[in-house]
């Protein structure tokens, strides 16, 4: 097993060029023509879900208009356990293989999951008060469940950044142990809050009844394609920003090492 | 094979490259003196050496275990003193290398022995290692090291902080080891050092190894 | 296998005999628990219903308070003086080092219980209905939350701000094991209609899942801090 980190490549250490490569990728961007038309694509996407979600979209017979959040909310939920599940892959990937690639892919993963977590709890909150009749209800299992696995991912991003970016390894490393800890755990939570509820608002997934009309249904379905559209789009450019980052490191660590070389070999000759 | 080889070896301490590509080989058997400024990176090619420090890139090996992915091999087998100590604060003496010789598979006479080696007498055994000066627990720490024997011995400023006749004592052991083959590198801004075995001398600026090429004529150093 | 129970019971005895010299979790945690408990109570209603119910619920979120501040101590004794690497050098494995550490928060932790949970039962008047209730949601939530922690901590480890961190990692890790604890509490003490030895069974879950998944991953955690 190699547990030497990718970024540290020799090659790019002693390259002299490093300056060069700076310049040109401060002009870089985390953009590229695939990621553009992406975004373009998600944009008219969110704008077409809007559309129908608003308009077209006939009120539901018991939930009135509070059944357009449903667009939003329960694909933003699916969405954010997938993105975590993304972090789970991400973190297991780097323990057993120590490849950079893996690490910043757990943490745009999170990031971007615990953004999707945060949508759908708001949603998941404005729908309950019209519906439920109160914003926050204790008793649910679904709704108390994904604000753990919130509370567990802000922790994730919160100690990365207390963890700092001077040792990558150990920072991708400590993350790691966090991400697959929180993950073991969301089951318990989950049975946790389901014997703890003694009552359960939370709707019995609507799809599988067949209670649920065709335009409602096409309209639900095609928010799942917009949010994952959005998952994608933000992913890439998440990852695109980590990578750079590790590559703005890589390159002060050559310079650094570049000085203390200079350095070593000015004084060796000054000796002598 | 060498004892130690490291080849471009660069280790970093809180993003700072403390090693920056050192080239180093040395022989079984050798007794190396590491000399260099504050700052030179002597202390951390100790401890990288040691198994502790974790190699970022390039190549080093120890007694032929990869430290990239051995270290936990090298640290059984070699014997690192340094100003860590390494000691439990609330142990005593005697507890922490009893215990430590339990781990480790070492023999209670071997303690006994290296205790009396280095005249850490029933009291100074039984007080904890927070009681005691800096020295005394550096020979406590030293004490492990004679026990175990190593086959490679990193002493890191062994002298700093000794009285006069520890100082004698610890030369006595250095060449008894030296004597019985094992490698020895030893770290110090002294220059006075060795008790008549011969000794290389390895200078470090900047992180890096400027002279570490076996010297045609081998320098005997006195004391 | 035999090595490693050896290991990791030395590990142990090490970590009971600096706290029986240093009194830390005796001398200060202790007291400390104990006076949340007491103050506790000025913050309800004096109503006697009101502090029968929250009892449970009390004594389990003062032991999760105690429980950062002994495994913050436990991975302390390591990091003074770098002494693990007395451990490391003595060829240890690390996860020895973590099952070992765990039992001696988990040891200590029961001590502040022991104390704990008659006080709240004499201050808030419960009346303990089940005692073998009472000591298994006790061992199980206890090995559990010193699992997480004693991992947790050693995340931590370096990290300027870990006073906050390590609470923030902590609570949301561990809401499991408030929960059964309280509920398996609940039913002992005769205030919730549920099934405790259920909840228990919960709890014992979550302490084996979190010492299996902790153990494996301690090694590289050890290597790479």
């Amino acid at each position: 097993m190699n547990t030497q980190a990718d970024f540290m490549h020799p090659e790019r250490i002693t390259s002299s060029k490093a300056t060069e490569a700076t310049e040109s990728r401060r002009t870089a961007g985390t953009g590229s023509r695939t990621s553009f038309w992406l975004g373009v694509v998600t944009s008219i996407g969110v704008a077409g879900l809007a559309a129908l979600g608003f308009f077209v979209v006939p009120a539901d017979d018991v939930q009135g208009d509070a059944v357009r959040i449903m667009f939003v909310h329960v694909p933003s939920a699916v969405g954010a356990y997938l993105a975590f599940g993304l972090t789970l892959l991400g973190s297991i990937m780097w323990l057993t293989r120590k490849s950079e690639w893996w690490d910043i892919l757990a943490h745009s993963a999170a990031e971007v999951g615990t953004l999707l977590c945060g949508l759908a709890i708001v949603t998941g909150m404005l729908w309950g008060r019209p519906t439920w009749g109160t914003y926050w209800e204790w008793g649910d299992v679904r709704l108390m469940t994904t604000l753990i696995l919130f509370l567990i991912m802000v922790g994730y991003l919160v100690s990365r950044s207390a963890f700092g970016t001077a040792d990558p390894v150990s920072t991708a490393t400590k993350a790691a142990v966090i991400g697959i800890a929180g993950a073991a755990n969301i089951p318990i939570v989950h049975k946790s809050v389901d014997w703890w509820a003694d009552r359960t608002l939370h709707q019995p997934s609507s799809l599988t009844d067949g209670k649920i009309e065709d335009l409602t249904l096409l309209t639900l379905m095609f928010g799942f394609l917009v949010v994952g559209l959005f998952l994608c789009w933000a992913l890439i450019h998440r990852f695109r920003l980590g990578w750079l980052e590790r590559e703005l490191y890589a390159e002060e660590l050559s310079e650094a090492l570049h000085a203390r070389r200079l350095e070593a070999a000015e004084e060796d000759r000054s000796r002598s | 094979m060498q004892a130690v080889r490291f080849l471009d070896g660069v280790v970093l301490a809180g993003g700072f490259p403390a090693l920056a590509g050192v080239d180093l080989a040395v022989e079984y058997g050798e007794v190396v003196l590491l000399q260099g400024a504050n700052g030179a990176g002597k202390s951390t090619l100790l401890g990288a050496c040691a198994g502790f420090n974790k190699l970022a890139s390039g190549t080093a090996e120890v007694l032929g275990y990869n430290l990239a992915t051995q270290r936990a091999e090298v640290r059984r087998r070699v014997g690192l003193l340094d100003h860590t100590i390494a000691l439990y604060r609330n142990l005593t003496a005697m507890e922490n290398l009893q215990m430590w010789a339990r781990m480790a598979r070492i023999e209670a006479v071997d303690i006994e022995y290296s205790f009396d080696r280095l005249n850490i007498t029933e009291n100074l055994q039984k007080m904890p290692i927070a009681q005691l000066s800096k020295g005394q627990q550096q020979r406590v720490a030293l004490a492990a090291i004679i026990a175990r024997r190593p086959e490679i011995w990193l002493l890191d400023e062994p002298f700093s902080g000794l009285d006069a006749n520890s100082r004698e004592l610890l030369f006595d052991v250095i060449s008894e080891a030296a004597q019985a083959g094992a490698t020895i590198l030893i770290a110090s801004h002294d220059t006075a050092i060795s008790s008549g075995c011969d000794a290389r001398i390895v200078r470090m600026i900047a992180g890096v190894v400027v002279d570490g090429k076996p010297a045609v004529g081998q320098s005997t150093i006195l004391r | 296998m035999i090595a490693f129970i050896k290991d990791a019971y030395i590990v142990f005895v090490k970590d009971l005999k600096i706290e029986w010299r240093t009194r830390n979790t005796s001398g200060h945690v202790l007291p400390f628990a104990f006076f949340v408990l007491v103050f506790f109570g000025f913050t309800f209603n004096s109503s006697q219903t009101v502090l029968e119910q929250a009892t449970p619920g009390l004594i389990w979120m003062v032991v999760l308070f105690v429980t950062i501040v002994a495994a913050e101590n436990s991975l302390r004794l390591e990091t003074e003086n770098e002494a693990v690497r007395l451990l490391l050098t003595g060829g240890v494995l690390p996860a020895a080092i973590f099952v070992g550490k765990v039992g001696s928060v988990v040891l200590q932790l029961l001590f502040v219980e022991l104390v704990l949970v008659p006080g709240a039962v004499v201050f808030y008047a419960s009346d303990v209905e089940s005692l073998p209730l009472v000591v298994a949601a006790s061992a199980g939530a206890t090995i559990g939350l010193a699992t997480v922690g004693c991992l947790l901590s050693t995340v931590v480890v370096g990290v300027k701000a870990r006073r906050t961190v390590l609470p923030i990692l902590f609570m949301p890790l561990v809401s499991p094991v408030l929960v059964a604890a309280t509920r398996a509490f609940g039913d002992a003490f005769g205030v919730f209609a549920v099934n405790g030895w259920s909840w228990t069974g919960l709890l014992a879950l979550f302490a084996v899942v979190n010492l299996i998944v902790g153990a494996m991953m301690y090694s590289q955690l050890l290597e790479d801090i």
